[in-house]
């Protein structure tokens, strides 16, 4: 069979209809708002991007790998709940680091959790990480009853305010991480989680550690939760025990429209990275866009639901015509 | 390794029943009265059975898999509640037509997921989230702060109250059973049936022997939105109230009860049967908690808890080297 140039393009660059995408929806965002791009204005949309972001990239790789992780907001949540309340608004800035050092722990214990059951007991993943989704969301509840608490105002502004070399904070994490990614997927553990990915019998039988690596993307996938943890948590600099729930399934749509496929062993993390900041500004422009709030939610899912149909009708209409 | 050999559907039930005869050694349990002991086993049995019959849709679309799930359930279940609200407007003469409108919209949503799945090739999980956003902005303009509407007497009688005051069965109960029939005879006494367990193990199987597979991807998700439409049906006839968020906290513990049935959540293994026993243990649970007086967070990392050695029981997939 003949593939046709888009077709040979988008099988080796899941990325690309992310790409066009992320371009479309930025310039749109740059009619509506002109000064996107000031530095103020960056700083302030790259922030608030960059905690599903990063639970993004850890669903990727657990996506990649064949699973699913619901439990990301959980964790979120219960890294914000102890920050705000082991903290507080008047704690010092070693108190702060030492506790998000402990965060980060936290979360790969909460992610080893998954791995486990997952992995090792091979339990289904939607309903494993779904069942410890209420563990983890139980749990910050239980350390924080009532939104309250909180991190220093100062600590917080480190997250906010900091603007390196006129280019927002935001930038440096993505790209150290994307660096980080490109090493990794170099390397043989890369091509392993592929393999788990795409065909975990075969991988098996090609004696790659399908039980390891299976485990260890829920282990990543916890990091990235934590790290997202804390960076919503200078964000909005207090504590609230249901902050995490709602960037589950954003984190999901993200990898989605980044290009990889639900299945496993297609894709990468630069997609949903890209499908991400597109979420992001797509909720941008319906506020700049003067929707009427009733028909808000609409017109976003609309959206959401044709970026996700875009890919799947043009090959639809090629095969037809040809 | 040997297995136990006792099935899902039955191991749930016991478990059921033994959750039952304990929780009357709780404090504020029925005690020794077995009058209040019936009374509350056939309220319990009565709220399962909302959460069954929204969960023989997701039943179907487990078995027929290639990762099949419906996240759109929940958003159907509002929608077509606030429909037959405002149709039957307390009107028995109208609720014929309200039951039918119901089925029509959720059947329709649900051949657009199916569309979406088929032709376009969208995952699922994805595909059924989007249209869960869609409909929810819907139900956002439909709704528009407030709808004027009305139960009619007649739904209130056939589903809310019990058969005869000698005679205490709830009439949602007998309702469920004949369901529970319907649904039996569909997926062991159909060419429907039997297609859609072929095509949940292998669709290129089923394919070669001559299953439409299209067809029967696009019919199980139709069926799926109509019974999570008769849901709808039914929660409104049982609350009489219409809220944003009736239909949402049905979705994910229709997946759990799912699971819990015994029915393999990759497809093509299961039963509406194992489904009811699901959704009376899943009901059970929270009741019991809630009777317990447990905090929410508690109450949710116990559920969390069980959940997963639930599914640690009987929920572990075939090894790799197997």
């Amino acid at each position: 069979m003949k593939q046709s140039r888009w077709d040979a393009l988008t099988s080796r660059q899941p990325a690309l209809f992310a790409l066009i995408l992320l371009v479309l929806s930025i310039v749109i965002n740059f009619i509506l708002q002109p000064n996107m791009f000031a530095r103020e204005t960056l700083n302030s949309n790259m922030r608030v991007f960059l905690p599903i972001i990063l639970m993004a990239i850890g669903q990727a790789i657990v996506i990649l790998g064949g699973g699913i992780d619901i439990s990301v907001g959980g964790i979120v949540s219960i890294i914000n709940t102890v920050l705000a309340t082991r903290v507080g608004l008047d704690g010092s800035a070693e108190r702060m680091w030492q506790f998000v050092f402990m965060s980060l722990l936290a979360g790969i214990f909460a992610g080893a959790i998954n791995g486990f059951f997952i992995a090792y007991l091979r339990l289904q993943p939607i309903i494993t990480t779904y069942a410890t989704s209420f563990l983890y969301a139980g749990f910050a509840l239980f350390i924080l009853p009532n939104p309250g608490g909180g991190i220093p105002a100062n600590i917080a502004a480190l997250y906010r305010d900091s603007t390196p070399l006129n280019l927002p904070l935001a930038f440096y994490i993505i790209a150290i991480l994307l660096l980080v990614w490109l090493y990794i997927s170099s390397t043989r553990y890369g091509k392993f989680l592929y393999a788990v990915g795409g065909k975990p019998e075969a991988a098996y039988e090609t004696a790659v550690p399908v039980t390891w690596i299976r485990f260890s993307t829920y282990v990543i996938s916890g990091l990235m939760a934590a790290l997202a943890g804390i960076a919503i948590t200078m964000l909005s600099g207090s504590g609230n025990a249901d902050i995490g729930n709602p960037m589950t399934l954003n984190s999901i749509t993200a990898v989605v429209i980044g290009g990889n496929a639900m299945s496993g062993g297609v894709g990468g993390v630069v997609g949903p990275v890209m499908g991400a900041i597109t979420l992001g500004i797509i909720q941008n422009i319906i506020s700049f866009a003067n929707i009427n709030t009733w028909w808000e939610t609409l017109v976003k899912a609309t959206i959401i639901v044709m970026a996700l149909a875009a890919p799947g009708a043009i090959n639809l209409m090629r095969r037809r015509r040809s | 390794m040997k297995r136990i050999s006792i099935s899902p559907p039955v191991a749930a039930l016991m478990l059921a029943i033994i959750l039952f005869l304990l929780s009357g050694l709780l404090p504020n349990g029925y005690g020794n009265d077995l009058n209040v002991a019936r009374a509350q086993s056939l309220n319990i049995l009565r709220l399962a059975v909302f959460l069954g019959v929204i969960a023989a849709g997701q039943t179907l679309v487990i078995i027929s898999g290639f990762e099949g799930i419906d996240l759109s359930a929940g958003s159907i279940v509002t929608l077509t509640a606030i429909f037959t609200y405002v149709i039957v407007k307390g009107d028995d003469n109208k609720v014929l037509l309200a039951l039918l409108v119901s089925l029509l919209v959720g059947a329709f949503i649900g051949l657009i997921n199916g569309a979406g799945i088929t032709f376009l090739k969208i995952s699922p999980f994805v595909m059924t989230l989007g249209m869960s956003g869609v409909v929810t902005g819907a139900i956002i303009i439909a709704n528009h702060g407030n709808v004027s509407g009305k139960v009619a007497p007649i739904m209130t009688r056939l589903i809310a109250r019990p058969l005869s005051p000698r005679f205490p069965i709830p009439n949602a109960l007998i309702i469920w059973f004949i369901f529970g029939f319907l649904m039996w005879l569909l997926l062991e006494r159909t060419t429907f049936g039997k297609n859609l367990f072929a095509i949940g193990v292998n669709r290129v199987t089923a394919k070669l022997s001559g299953v439409n597979v299209t067809l029967m991807n696009l019919a199980a998700y139709s069926l799926a939105g109509a019974l999570a439409g008769f849901g709808g049906f039914l929660v409104i006839g049982n609350t009489g109230v219409v809220l944003l968020q009736l239909g949402q906290p049905f979705l994910f513990p229709s997946i759990a009860a799912v699971a819990v049935g015994g029915t393999l959540l990759s497809g093509g293994k299961g039963s509406y049967w194992g489904t009811m026993a699901g959704a009376i243990v899943l009901t059970l649970l929270t009741s019991l908690l809630t009777t317990m007086q447990m905090p929410d967070s508690v109450r949710r990392m116990v559920l969390g808890g069980t959940l997963l050695i639930l599914i640690s029981i009987y929920g572990r997939q075939r090894a790799l080297r197997q």
